[in-house]
């Protein structure tokens, strides 16, 4: 059961890798959805399914899979770009800060006490580096639209961590979280066509009006 | 059921205004929710319900002790709304009034919320609400302000959903069930797994931090309110930030009781005195007064931070500034909001003598000046000679001795900024336009309560308040 579901979240952490290396944006939006599936099918593999799980199980798919990356598409045919050229962190620089941080977060996870039956699983270095990640394409991407997808993954790496505690957690707070992460992407998406048209632009870096 | 009447009342009457036909009436429903919530409040406030052990909302000692203060402010600015949206009828204001109600209602559920996923929702519902009112003024700048908005905060607000996860996880490793209600997790104490409960402050920290604007996740605030109206900044400066603060308290006093309350003391103490510090060195430089007013406000998000890491009576006193803070930062946002819409400029180099052309704002400006450096008899003089004084009982001297020098600079900064402004001579342009905007008494009215009101605080702070924040205080201080 276990290793199931380790072969998943190592799926997700490579999805990371590949978003981080991809210059492309329908690229990394794909791989978006497609670490959201991944992530969506993860709770089916933990012990006691019941129909809390399957529904949160369905839920994920549906949102992270196909209702974000969706928003996100259309937001970038609007903007009509399709490539993010000349990152602040370059692809391999990405690349390597993100294969180091992986490692990191699995050194750092051994050093944080966990549950036995938790003991084996990656879920808790599969948290770490997806946060990670989500940080490097915040910071290293300038294209808005890059920058959302990096909070996503931050958010995914999030979600990792809350399957720790899915047992105890009830229904109704996971809806709830879901239902924020999902209208705080089409309230950036209307930010992101806003700040289209004002700027006829989305690289972040022309956003330099306010500051001291 | 009253304590949910104030979450339900708000967001039913945001949904009313979102379906209301006419822009002229629209901003009336403003005050009236505003009145029944500010009612429904000050009733709990006296006569405060039972609040059962595991509920997930609750008018609790803590929500007791804060809300009230939220609830006067949005009253006094949904009656300014209703001048300022009259001014501004060229806009449609169907989507604005609709999320100040919900934003309103949404603060009321993060106060009173008990359980640490709820209190996160509710944040980030607030967040996400929040974003229409930042760009009503629909310029680029404003845009440019809300996405930097939108990705810090949420980013923030990410890594606080993270550290509630790490509590829970804090609590099944110790051999309870993760759940996250407040009380459970304190009444767990000792056997929370210490490593958890302190990674899960230090994300905890940062995350509510971030939407409180403490340094050096400020970043976002000096652009959301030098952009957004007076009034929303009035609303982001004296209740989002509150939320966030009780939402720290309200951990804080988990992780104490599992035995690391040292650590949370010391690091609330360090934040705060760097966000102080931060605060009152970019006062020394801005040169825009509605950027001053978000400096200002970092500066006292760093007050709270310091007087909650001093113990309990530290703590009464950071409450007490709560209140201080909120009206009188509503004032000064109001009053601001009034001379920049006169003045058509923010900075200094383009804004004078507004004492002539706004005479009215610019003295509650001045006055308002006064209140929040901390000058008596205004209420902030009181708190901040509090959390001075229980810092002096605590044996903290050095910290002590930096808050006063920040206030120092600080209150340099601030009288640089207002007084360049308002003394002088008029620009030709802003006398001008200043003749196009009337100081009606409605514009005027509501800062000058709110300023009244801090002034009321100071020389004599209720009973009933007092003894709302001592109970809060035993509510945090006592789960050790």
């Amino acid at each position: 059961m276990n290793e199931r579901l380790n072969l998943l979240i190592g799926l997700a952490m490579g999805l990371n890798l590949l978003a981080l290396g991809s210059s492309r944006l329908p690229t990394v939006i794909s791989v978006l959805s497609a670490q959201g599936m991944v992530l969506g099918l993860m709770p089916l593999l933990m012990e006691h399914i019941d129909w809390r799980v399957a529904a949160v199980a369905a839920a994920t798919v549906a949102g992270k899979g196909f209702v974000i990356p969706h928003m996100l598409r259309r937001a970038m045919r609007a903007a009509q770009i399709d490539r993010e050229i000349e990152p602040v962190i370059g692809y391999v620089p990405s690349l390597l800060l993100g294969a180091g941080g992986t490692i990191a977060a699995v050194a750092l996870a051994r050093m944080l006490p966990l549950l036995p039956e938790h003991t084996g699983s990656l879920l808790v270095p599969g948290a770490l580096a997806s946060v990670l990640t989500g940080f490097v394409l915040l910071i290293g991407r300038v294209k808005a639209i890059s920058q959302v997808c990096g909070y996503l993954i931050l958010e995914n790496g999030v979600y990792l961590f809350g399957l720790l505690l899915i047992h105890a957690t009830t229904m109704l707070v996971e809806a709830g979280i879901l239902l924020d992460v999902t209208v705080g992407v089409f309230v950036i998406g209307i930010i992101v066509d806003r700040i289209q048209r004002a700027f006829d632009s989305l690289d972040t870096r022309k956003l330099t009006a306010l500051r001291e | 059921m009253k304590p949910l009447l104030l979450i339900i009342v708000p967001l039913l009457g945001a949904g009313l205004a979102a379906l209301w036909p006419d822009n002229r009436t629209r901003p009336r429903l403003l005050p009236v929710v505003g009145f029944i919530h500010a009612v429904l409040c000050f009733w709990l406030l006296v006569a405060p319900p039972e609040v059962s052990v595991g509920a997930w909302f609750g008018f609790d000692p803590l929500a007791r002790a804060v809300l009230p203060a939220v609830s006067l402010l949005f009253l006094f600015c949904a009656i300014y709304c209703v001048s300022y949206l009259r001014i501004r009828s060229e806009r449609p204001n169907r989507v604005f009034v609709a999320v100040l109600l919900a934003v309103l209602g949404l603060l009321s559920a993060g106060h009173q919320a008990r359980h640490l996923g709820v209190l996160w929702i509710a944040t980030e519902a607030v967040t996400l609400a929040a974003v229409p009112l930042l760009h009503f003024n629909g310029q680029p700048r404003a845009f440019e302000a809300t996405w930097k908005y939108l990705l810090v905060g949420g980013t923030g607000i990410a890594l606080s959903l993270l550290g509630s996860f790490c509590l829970g996880y804090a609590s099944l490793e110790g051999g309870g069930g993760g759940d996250l209600t407040l009380t459970a997790l304190a009444a767990q104490g000792a056997h929370l797994s210490r490593p958890w409960v302190l990674t899960a402050w230090v994300l905890l920290l940062v995350g509510y931090g971030t939407k409180m604007g403490l340094a050096p996740m400020h970043t976002w605030k000096p652009d959301a309110y030098g952009e957004a109206p007076g009034v929303v900044g009035a609303m982001l400066a004296g209740g989002v930030t509150t939320v966030a603060f009780t939402a720290i308290l309200r951990v804080r006093s988990v992780v104490a009781a599992a035995g690391e309350g040292p650590i949370t003391d010391r690091t609330l103490l360090i934040i705060g005195l760097f966000s102080m510090l931060v605060a009152a060195l970019f006062l020394l430089g801005t040169r825009d007064f509605k950027r001053m007013l978000a400096y200002s406000s970092v500066e006292h998000m760093g007050i709270l931070c310091i007087g909650a890491g001093l113990g309990a009576a530290g703590m009464w006193a950071a409450l007490f500034h709560v209140w201080n803070n909120s009206l009188t930062k509503g004032a000064l946002f109001l009053s601001a909001g009034n001379i920049h819409r006169a003045a058509g400029a923010r900075t200094v180099d383009d804004v004078r003598g507004m004492a002539r052309v706004t005479p009215r704002s610019a003295a509650i400006f001045v006055a308002g000046l006064f209140a929040i450096t901390a000058c008596p008899p205004f209420g902030p003089f009181f708190s901040e000679l509090r959390v001075l004084r229980a810092a002096f009982e605590t044996g903290h001297g050095g910290t002590a001795a930096m808050f006063l020098v920040c206030l120092l600079f600080a209150f340099f900064g601030l009288t640089r900024v207002v007084f360049a402004i308002v003394d002088g001579r008029p620009r030709v342009t802003a006398r001008a336009a200043g003749n196009h905007f009337a100081e009606t008494s409605w514009l005027i009215i509501p800062p000058l309560l709110l300023l009244g009101f801090s002034c009321w605080l100071g020389l004599a702070t209720p009973r009933v308040l007092q003894d709302a924040w001592t109970a809060a205080v035993s509510q945090l201080v006592t789960s050790k």
